[in-house]
């Protein structure tokens, strides 16, 4: 079939890339906001770091690697599009639509990076900037793009993969892909890396909140080019998907802060941050296969459980420093297994080939099964690999900061930088 | 002979004490931020579950320099203004001078108030 362009998809699909590109520097807020003053500037440069090695490896390889031409159902050949190169639009991952191939490759890239980026928040403060870089690199090359390409692009975690004689899985944006990917990498990573000094002796509280509140706002804004914009088109399965990222995060954030409430006392700021996330990560894969009563349902569960999940790490002893397995490994989990209960095909209007109605929607437990399959084989695979990755650069160039640059801050012994002025930065002299 | 009088009060109570020294004649005083504890000690903060116990609170410390004669007054006025009668009010300090310069003219002791 000729391709044709179609102006309003494709204005539409730069336009949800924009807002995706723009959540990684809205992480970079909200993490930044949780962190300790003298570490603030590092753990935003983690975010602009993914962005910087993931979107050149996107185009290099990345893009083909995910949808290039299947490899034992487990990666793209990543020499199909080498630099963008050699497709015309009749190749487009939304040629369907009308929109053209690098349209597509655009969009994408901002779902690699942000994926990335979602790790640096469980190694916060203590981590080598140059082992992130390293680390980013190879990750978003062997763990992302294979797994991406296994759900999304004809692999093994797809329509025709190892769940073919049930049901086809369902990720609408990224709660395999994305959320359960990153907050196993992040868990791995913390362990390997270790507890920051005087976790769970000395206070490590949020410096500046309302960075964290810009950040969640930023988020859900971009959120919507995440979720709708995985439609790779504008109409009316967008608008669902649309609409079901608002009411599944507004429900989220109540349910986190009523949680709160009953348990500590107060509705807390950062309760309501933290929902919202909650929230969206949960109803990204959910967000076109559900009804507007499954994405209240999903936010509400997600919003308790994820409130309750952040202790975790507390009982477990591993520091996960900005709860990315609270947040995005339970809220992922929870989203794509509910799938199993309340995928319908009555009123989502979207539903891809072969998946069944949840169990909640006369579909028996075909769909639940299939969800759980892919959710678990998601789990294993980043979690094997992130291992794999983390032990080498550890016995190689190290993952952990040394102990003075953590303890005085890593922003000024890595970074040669301090976020704030204060009594002991004021006094400069200036060297030329 | 000069006096410092010192007082470490809730920041909310700052303008109430500062009008009222102005009312009472004092001319200068220094306000610095200030944090710290008393019998109360500090307050409990909760992140994500996670309680905190946060020892040293804001408090704002005001210095003023006073002549003899005025000292117990302008304790009166402080104490009277700073005062909300719950826990956590502050303190209020008085310590000999030995001599005091104002920087402009050079006057020395109580010319320099």
């Amino acid at each position: 079939m000729e391709f044709a362009l179609d102006s309003g998809n494709t204005a539409w699909m730069i336009t949800a890339a924009s807002l995706v590109l723009l959540m990684t520097p809205a992480l970079a807020f909200f993490y930044g906001g949780m962190v300790r003053g003298k570490s603030v500037l590092n753990m935003m440069m983690m975010s602009f770091g993914a962005m910087g090695i993931v979107g050149l490896i996107w185009v290099l390889y990345g893009y083909s690697g995910t949808f290039g031409t299947d490899v034992a159902g487990l990666f793209g050949n990543p020499f199909d599009f080498f630099g963008l190169q050699g497709a015309t639009d009749d190749a487009s991952l939304m040629a369907a639509a009308g929109v053209p191939f690098l349209v597509a490759a655009g969009y994408q890239a901002t779902f690699a990076i942000i994926t990335v980026a979602l790790i640096s928040g469980a190694i916060a403060d203590r981590f080598k900037f140059s082992a992130w870089m390293v680390f980013a690199a190879i990750w978003v090359s062997i763990v992302y793009v294979p797994l991406a390409h296994m759900v999304w692009g004809g692999g093994l975690l797809g329509a025709d993969g190892i769940t073919s004689g049930l049901s086809t899985p369902i990720d609408f944006a990224g709660g395999t892909v994305v959320h359960i990917n990153a907050g196993v990498a992040g868990l791995v990573l913390a362990i390997l890396v270790g507890k920051r000094k005087g976790f769970g002796k000395e206070p490590m509280r949020p410096h500046n909140l309302p960075f964290v509140m810009l950040g969640a706002a930023l988020l859900w804004f971009g959120w919507f080019g995440f979720n709708a914009g995985s439609e790779f088109a504008a109409d009316g399965v967008a608008g669902r998907a649309w609409l079901n990222t608002m009411v599944a995060t507004c429900v989220a954030m109540l349910a986190w802060l009523a949680t709160e409430k009953l348990r500590d006392g107060h509705a807390t700021s950062l309760g309501a941050a933290s929902g919202v996330v909650a929230g969206l990560v949960a109803i990204t894969p959910a967000a076109a296969a559900v009804d507007s009563y499954g994405a209240i349902a999903i936010g509400a569960i997600a919003g308790v459980l994820c409130a309750l999940a952040v202790g975790l790490k507390y009982k477990f002893g591993y520091d996960d420093s900005l709860d990315v397995v609270g947040v995005h490994l339970v809220g992922g989990l929870t989203g794509t297994v509910l799938i199993g209960f309340f995928a319908t095909d009555a009123n989502s209007t979207w539903y891809p080939d072969g998946a069944l109605n949840g169990l909640f929607y006369g579909g028996g437990v075909t769909q639940l099964a299939t969800q759980v399959i892919v959710a678990l084989a998601a789990v294993v695979f980043s979690g094997v690999m992130t291992l794999l990755i983390g032990l080498a650069l550890k016995a190689t160039i190290g993952l952990r900061a040394s102990e003075e640059a953590e303890v005085g801050g890593v922003d000024l012994a890595v970074h040669g930088e301090t976020a704030y002025e204060t009594l002991g930065a004021r006094v400069v002299t200036e060297v030329k | 002979m000069t006096k410092l009088v010192t007082a470490v009060i809730q920041p909310h109570r700052l303008d109430d004490v500062k009008s009222a020294l102005e009312a009472a004649g004092v001319r200068g005083l220094t306000v610095s931020e200030a944090s710290g504890y008393g019998r109360q000690r500090g307050h409990t903060e909760v992140y994500r579950g996670a309680e905190y116990t946060v020892d040293l609170v804001p408090k704002v410390k005001i210095d003023v320099l006073v002549g003899d004669e005025d000292v117990a007054g302008v304790v009166e006025v402080v104490v009277k203004a700073a005062q909300t009668g719950k826990i956590g009010d502050g303190k209020v300090w008085v310590v000999p001078v030995e001599d005091v310069a104002r920087v402009r003219t050079g006057e020395h002791g109580e010319d320099a108030l």
